[in-house]
């Protein structure tokens, strides 16, 4: 299927799916600048697929079993759009760009590499990274690029249910008991400090016009509804300015290059070869 | 509702009248179930059934069920290794229709009176049996492709007979866990030819793996048929339509054809076709090592557990605080209705 001939992929696959391998037989090719930008929202997607799918037959509940590897299967089905489209600009794969890059060409925010903790602080960055997300998407379905117009619409969707998700994990953490009051404060407060980050507006994003969603713009309707659900949840916003030290440059935290030596090894120890 | 107070219990009884009541219905009942066994229909869950009956089938579908949950494990093991991001998608969607078969089985046996949690903490107590090919390591990546291939193969051998269990609920649950399982063989066969058909290293991975699965699963059809107490009563009760080793012969048949496909071999100098059977002859099985793992000396037994009681245990306040909000919203409820009333 041509993505370049169409306004959307999903309108021309109707009631299908787009898949990774549609996006990587389409013949779209991304332009430099726009191949960066999908690596940077498809890096965060990966590493945060990553760190959910650790959950799996470790959650509180077999029914939360469920919802967090669901989440991570619809990250992960991000991840592989993103990454996939990305690596038109430059022929090269999906797992060319997840198991072959180094750590410090990954772009993703940190706040996606904080490690899960408890239950209190895995649903306190999720709810962050959600509604974040969300507005993105939100937005991105008018990207002038087509192919990331269609990626947004279908991540929407899912998207649409993540945020349900956490924030009504964060209503009955916050108004369960004391001790899950405490717990999920605490895990606003130990992630708080990242949340700056993902209204940076960093590069390539600065040049690509109506093609990107300039990451300034969703901060205040992005922590509008965090204060919003956090309040209602009876929990306090964190009363903390952004963690100085990256802005998705690099320099990123020290958590980045063990999220990725687990995720890289095996394909590591053959390379070329297929599986 | 516990099976104490189940309404098809034993009855308190407060004089002989009941006492006579009580037994004309449970003949009644039993010529009933007796009916419906013969003409292979369909028992529900407020049908009458005996004890016994309902006792057994518990016991099957809570280890089904348990087999499911720490079955995640292994596999669970490899979601953040997986070796390419089509791969991980594929497992983790695998391992996430594990736990859905859970629920569905979980839900399956309460609906005979016992309470999930009861399940659960003979899980967690360490009472309750599971499938032990799950107290095996899953090592290398092929290994999720032999458990898949394998595992999951014998599961479905095991389990499209049960599509047809006599009692309705676990029937039907049956009916969509085995669709599932087979598009969880199928992916097991893909990874086990992927690397076969790939480096040598890949290859020599494949046939350790295989090497090392195959005769655990052959032994997931349960002992051999002189030596499984429960099997006989579940034939004529129609829970099990074929006997342990008549399931395993089917298993084996099967495989012979899809390890050459596979251009890999399986580990039984033994095995050869047997013209007049009609099926393939195939050496004993280590049965020693079957009944110590069963006894819960298998590499992991006590890992899974400890593994599963961390869970529970480490997410206990979560499981309180829903259970807390749940209870202000009913009193809120309850408060607006009395401040409606009131009014």
């Amino acid at each position: 299927m041509s993505f370049a001939s169409h306004d959307s992929a999903t309108r021309q696959s109707q009631g299908e799916a787009i898949t990774a391998e549609e996006i990587a037989s389409s013949g779209a090719k991304a332009e430099d600048a726009t191949a960066r930008y999908a690596l940077l929202l498809g890096d965060d997607a990966l590493i945060l697929s990553q760190r959910l799918g650790a959950w799996v037959s470790r959650a509180p509940e077999l029914e939360e079993d469920v919802a967090l590897a669901n989440i991570a299967l619809d990250l992960l089905g991000h991840a592989r759009f993103l990454l996939t489209y990305a690596g038109t600009a430059w022929d090269k794969t999906e797992d060319d760009l997840a198991y072959f890059r180094p750590e410090e060409e990954f772009r993703s925010c940190r706040l996606v590499e904080q490690e899960n903790g408890d239950f209190g602080k895995t649903i306190a960055r999720q709810l962050i990274f959600s509604f974040y997300q969300h507005e993105l998407y939100s937005r991105l379905v008018q990207s002038t690029d087509t192919t990331l117009a269609a990626i947004a619409e279908k991540a929407l969707k899912e998207v649409d249910y993540h945020q349900d998700h956490a924030a009504q994990w964060m209503l009955r953490l916050g108004l369960g008991t004391q001790e899950s009051a405490q717990r999920v404060q605490a895990g606003l407060d130990s992630v708080w400090s990242y949340v700056e980050e993902l209204f940076t507006d960093v590069e390539p994003i600065t040049e690509l016009g109506d093609i990107a969603v300039l990451p300034s713009t969703l901060r205040e309707p992005t922590l509008n509804r965090l204060h919003q659900v956090i309040e209602e949840a009876g929990l306090s916003i964190p009363d903390m300015s952004g963690a100085h030290g990256a802005d998705r440059s690099g320099r990123h935290s020290e958590q980045r290059g063990l999220i990725l030596a687990e995720m890289q090894v095996l394909a590591r120890q053959h390379p070329g070869a297929t599986w | 509702m516990s099976p104490e107070n189940h309404q098809h219990a034993p009855l308190h009884l407060a004089d002989e009248g009941d006492a006579a009541t009580a037994l004309a219905e449970a003949e009644a009942g039993q010529h009933r179930f007796d009916e419906l066994i013969a003409e292979d229909s369909r028992i529900e869950p407020r049908d009458w059934m005996p004890e016994s009956y309902r006792k057994s089938l518990v016991r099957q579908v809570s280890q089904h069920a348990h087999s499911e949950i720490i079955g995640m494990q292994p596999e669970g093991n490899w979601i953040s290794r997986a070796p390419s991001l089509k791969r991980k998608a594929i497992l983790m969607a695998k391992v996430q229709d594990e736990a859905g078969h859970g629920l569905y089985l979980y839900s399956a046996a309460e609906t005979l009176g016992r309470p999930r949690e009861e399940m659960y903490d003979q899980l967690y107590s360490g009472k309750a049996k599971y499938s032990s090919i799950f107290n095996y390591p899953a090592r290398t990546w092929a290994d999720i492709g032999a458990i898949g291939w394998l595992v999951d193969g014998a599961a479905i051998v095991n389990q499209v007979p049960l599509c047809r269990a006599s009692y309705g609920p676990y029937g039907r649950a049956m009916v969509r866990i085995c669709k599932e399982e087979s598009f969880h063989q199928r992916q097991g066969w893909e990874i086990l030819y992927s690397l076969s058909h790939g480096t040598e290293a890949q290859h020599q991975m494949a046939q350790d793996a295989v090497d090392r699965f195959y005769g655990p699963a052959l032994q997931m059809f349960g002992p051999p048929d002189g030596d499984s107490p429960n099997s006989q009563q579940s034939m004529e009760w129609k829970i099990k339509r074929f006997t342990n080793d008549e399931l395993r012969q089917r298993f084996v048949d099967m495989l012979v054809p899809q390890v050459e496909a596979l251009g890999l071999t399986l580990p039984d100098p033994e095995l050869k076709w047997n013209e007049e059977r009609g099926h393939y002859d195939f050496g004993d099985l280590d049965w020693d090592e079957f009944f110590a793992v069963i006894k819960g000396n298998g590499p992991l037994s006590r890992q899974r557990l400890e593994h599963y009681r961390k869970a529970r245990d480490e997410g206990a306040w979560v499981r309180e605080a829903a259970v807390a909000y749940a209870n202000h919203q009913a009193q809120g409820r309850d408060r607006d209705q009395a401040a409606l009333i009131g009014a």
